[in-house]
């Protein structure tokens, strides 16, 4: 497969594997991001590839896991609404909420969809002109463009049964914050989706402030243990910088269209995350001008009050403070077919991609 | 063939006139054997062996035909594999059709041809059947169960269990991965990719069979449908007193299948095969049971893809293609919705 192969190549893996054995001299502790990454690093089995002074752990890089309980309540009450129908990414349909959860909202008679794409939702809502049709917004600054895009797209086509429920956030806020408060790093894998948006600009701060590299990596064998390469360079050279390995894809200023459209559509705000509490600016809401289509202003409903699972600790995985391993009710009384926390719902949670890939 | 306007009416399940004539005109017409013909309420088999090997699988996959089949020959297949598999010899099916009202009778023939030239190959027979009509909306288009008899020899009753599995044992499948599972991810609307993959769908007992005679030391063997090659080696392991290791550079995974799982983010030895059969065999007869595999249309590109070993007693590891290594785990939940 073309483009693919070339970053799957055994012989550059194992070289940097080498390269990376042979200048690392201290140990340290590599955060990554972003789940696509924790995924790609156990599917790929890149831990065994390093010496044992060089650590990976997984941050709060999945949408999912890091979004709060009581945004599934809501999405599970909305549901409920005789004249809904809820669209979404399949991953979020399995997450437990206080007391229910979509995919069971869904046996008892709601009319919820999984799409592949904002697009798709609104395809539903064209056709379904008596239906409110909600999406659920859910992603960091890689999938929030395309929620952006749909927001204006249906206030241009005036598809006024169309609404978002945002739970998009950024990520800088969650970066600096594990900082802040302790959690053992010596280097950020940058996420490479959210980069392609962002550019680099956003991670500036970091080895500004904190004395700590940042390397935007991209999500095959080779652009893994060429990013942690070059953490390692950074760390042992002492050099903190923000630095792209995924240069084929993520440009310095990152994509200026998507950037002015998120801008157009959304504002910041304050916003919960699981493991790390309320982040101040780390939300994107929508703005009033485009209320028309934000499901949170638009649709009243009643939720239930939030509760929260016992002796789960998806928020100290999500701090990088733990490893699933290390949570008693991982693999016996969590497990993908029976989560009790998110980080084992989502495909990008690092407790599934641990079960999965890693026991 | 039927016109493409006649459609099946309820009345074609009523047991009355038309559910006589949709019988003679469809069913006997294709599956045609003497024991059917006699239309009695059971069929009356002769059976060579002392142990009997029987099977059952409704097949509800959506759509229902698909780039290199459909719902029939799936149902035949489906069958046909799990006698075969165990190490039985496949003889006689009965087939059970839940019909949706409305559905075309053109397709329906379509689909029973399907069926009655899989079972002829396979060398099986179709002996009884059932045909209920639901109201429209109450299934979707079709729905078709097959039920299986097998004979079995006892030498060969041990194979199903696993229990002759060793440290040493090679692990052999008759070619690529997940082209079945993709094939019908492809062809739903709903995603709109434009692609045409090609379904493995495949009886393999004569593959089987053939592979049976050059050995009597294969010791295990799966059809690895739902859940792909992983779910079958990953339960085979769970709670043996032997591990697995697989060489991910051993499968064989065609570009277009790779493609479109990359783009959707499955992983391929997850999707489900309808033509695949997961074998383990003691070393010294692997490469013979190899070269007899690949003499068979279905099994071209064959490969031994790992062994049994010593080591992680009850875990199976996968020896990435890039040289790390990872666990091959049960799927929970579902990667794909209906494909069989």
């Amino acid at each position: 497969m073309k483009y693919i192969d070339e970053y799957r190549n055994k012989e550059i893996v194992q070289y940097f594997a080498g390269q990376i054995k042979k200048i690392s001299t201290k140990p340290i502790r590599l955060m990554e991001v972003c789940g696509g990454h924790t995924m790609s690093i156990q599917k790929f089995g890149l831990p065994y590839l390093l010496p044992d002074n060089v650590e990976l752990v997984s941050g709060p890089g999945c949408p999912v896991c890091v979004t709060s309980r009581e945004f599934i309540d809501r999405s599970v009450a909305y549901s409920r609404l005789e004249d809904v129908i809820i669209t979404t990414y399949g991953d979020l349909i399995r997450v437990p909420g206080s007391s229910s959860t979509l995919e069971k909202e869904k046996a008892n008679g709601a009319d919820v969809r999984i799409v592949y794409s904002i697009l798709d939702a609104m395809l539903i809502a064209k056709k379904n002109k008596s239906k409110r049709v909600i999406f659920l917004g859910i992603g960091f600054e890689t999938t929030a463009p395309s929620s952006a895009a749909g927001i204006l797209k249906a206030k241009t086509a005036a598809l006024n049964n169309f609404y978002v429920y945002s739970a998009h956030k950024v990520m800088p806020p969650a970066m600096e914050t594990l900082i802040d408060e302790g959690v053992k790093i010596d280097g950020y894998v940058g996420p490479g989706h959210v980069s392609t948006i962002t550019g680099q600009g956003i991670y500036e701060n970091i080895p500004r402030k904190y004395n700590m590299g940042v390397v935007i990596s991209g999500f095959e064998p080779v652009d893994l243990m060429q990013s942690i390469h070059m953490l390692v360079q950074q760390i042992e050279n002492n050099d903190p910088k923000v630095e792209i390995q995924y240069s084929r894809v993520v440009k310095p200023e990152g994509n200026v269209v998507a950037q002015k459209m998120l801008d157009e559509i959304f504002e910041p705000r304050d916003d919960w995350w699981r493991g790390l509490g309320i982040l101040a600016s780390s939300g994107l809401g929508i703005r009033k001008e485009y209320e028309k289509h934000d499901a949170e202003k638009m649709i009243e409903v009643e939720v239930e009050e939030t509760r929260e699972p016992k002796g789960c600790i998806c928020g100290l995985i999500l701090r990088g403070e733990k490893k699933p391993k290390d949570c008693k009710l991982f693999g016996n009384v969590c497990t993908p077919s029976d989560p009790v926390g998110a980080c084992m719902v989502s495909s990008e949670g690092s407790c599934h991609a641990y079960y999965l890939y890693n026991r | 063939m039927k016109s493409t306007d006649d459609k099946i009416l309820l009345g074609h399940g009523s047991g009355g006139k038309l559910s006589h004539e949709l019988i003679t005109n469809l069913f006997a017409k294709h599956f045609s054997n003497p024991i059917l013909e006699q239309q009695s309420d059971s069929a009356i088999v002769n059976i060579a062996t002392n142990k009997l090997a029987y099977t059952t699988d409704s097949f509800v996959v959506d759509p229902i035909f698909f780039p290199g089949g459909n719902i029939g020959n799936l149902a035949i297949a489906g069958t046909v594999n799990d006698l075969a598999v165990s190490g039985a010899t496949p003889r006689y099916l009965s087939v059970g059709f839940i019909i949706e009202e409305g559905f075309s009778l053109a397709k329906l023939e379509e689909i029973v041809i399907s069926m009655a030239q899989d079972a002829k190959e396979a060398g099986v027979i179709i002996v009884t059947g059932d045909t209920k009509v639901v109201d429209k909306g109450k299934c979707d288009k079709v729905f078709i169960n097959t039920s299986g008899i097998g004979e079995i020899d006892e030498v060969r009753v041990k194979i199903s269990s696993g229990e002759m599995i060793k440290p040493g044992d090679k692990i052999i499948i008759n070619g690529s991965i997940g082209d079945h599972g993709m094939s019908v991810m492809a062809a739903r609307n709903e995603l709109n990719i434009q692609t045409y993959i090609e379904s493995d769908c495949a009886c393999l007992n004569n593959l089987i069979s053939d592979a049976l005679q050059v050995s009597s030391k294969i010791k295990f063997m799966r059809d690895a449908t739902r859940g792909g090659l992983g779910t079958v080696i990953s339960e085979l392991v769970k709670g043996s007193n032997f591990g697995i290791q697989i060489d991910e550079e051993k499968l064989t995974i065609h570009e277009n299948v790779r493609g479109l799982c990359e783009l959707l983010g499955f992983d391929p030895i997850y999707v489900a095969n309808e033509g695949k059969v997961v074998m383990v065999v003691d070393k010294d007869d692997a490469d013979n049971v190899l070269y007899s595999i690949k003499e068979s249309p279905f099994g071209k590109e064959a490969s031994i893809i790992g062994e049994v070993t010593n080591d992680h007693i009850g875990l199976a590891w996968l020896n990435t293609s890039v040289g790390g290594k990872r666990i091959i785990e049960m799927l929970s939940g579902q990667q794909l919705p209906r494909i069989c």
